[in-house]
């Protein structure tokens, strides 16, 4: 049974442009190869820390929203200990609330509405 | 020296409301640092619900959307001038 699964993750910020992206590419292959469905895939780019991780202050910041195996996981957050450009992960399971929000999110609805909803 | 009672200024302690009660939002992203600085103090610590008026059930929200946001460095576990 599919469930709605949300990962992020930091690479640290020393590697070249050419391997970040092939380190994204491993993870999203080691998703396929898994069975998940990778319903988003956005790419935050080098964001500064809010306090400094491995003594370092800026780290790309990369996420990724998919339909997987619960098994999954467990395979994924190995791959994640296993490789060292990773600084930082966090894999949240989605309730049907966070679906519909990241729904919305992707069409763009929350760029101005979401101060007045929020301040209201 | 007779008894009087104080004026009681209406607005200073008007109801508190749960704004995701009354906005109707249901879930709290916690990749959304601005939202979610709404709910901290200046150290970066979370604010109570006495202050902020929300109901226990978003509170639990809120405490762990802001604990997910600092695991991934989005805030701070402690800052001194936050806002």
């Amino acid at each position: 049974m599919k469930k709605h699964y949300e990962t992020v993750f930091i690479l640290t910020p020393v590697l070249s442009d050419a391997q970040m992206k092939d380190a994204v590419a491993k993870f999203k292959q080691v998703l396929l190869d898994n069975g998940a469905e990778i319903v988003n895939d956005e790419n935050w780019g080098l964001k500064k820390l809010a306090y400094p991780i491995q003594h370092k202050s800026t780290g790309f910041y990369h996420l990724f929203e998919f339909e997987a195996e619960p098994s999954a996981i467990a395979i994924l957050e190995t791959e994640y200990k296993r490789d060292e450009k990773i600084m930082r992960f966090l894999t949240t399971a989605l309730d049907k609330h966070a679906i519909i929000y990241n729904a919305r999110r992707r069409k763009g609805e929350f760029n101005k509405p979401k101060e007045e909803e929020a301040k209201s | 020296m007779t008894l009087q009672n104080e004026p009681i200024n209406r607005d200073q302690n008007q109801k508190k409301y749960c704004r995701f009660k009354k906005n109707g939002i249901k879930y709290i992203d916690y990749k959304d640092e601005k939202f979610l600085l709404k709910f901290v103090n200046e150290q970066g610590k979370i604010l109570p619900r006495r202050i902020t008026g929300t109901s226990l059930k978003y509170q639990r929200k809120v405490a762990q959307a802001i604990k997910k946001a600092r695991h991934i460095g989005l805030l701070p576990y402690v800052a001194d001038s936050l806002k």
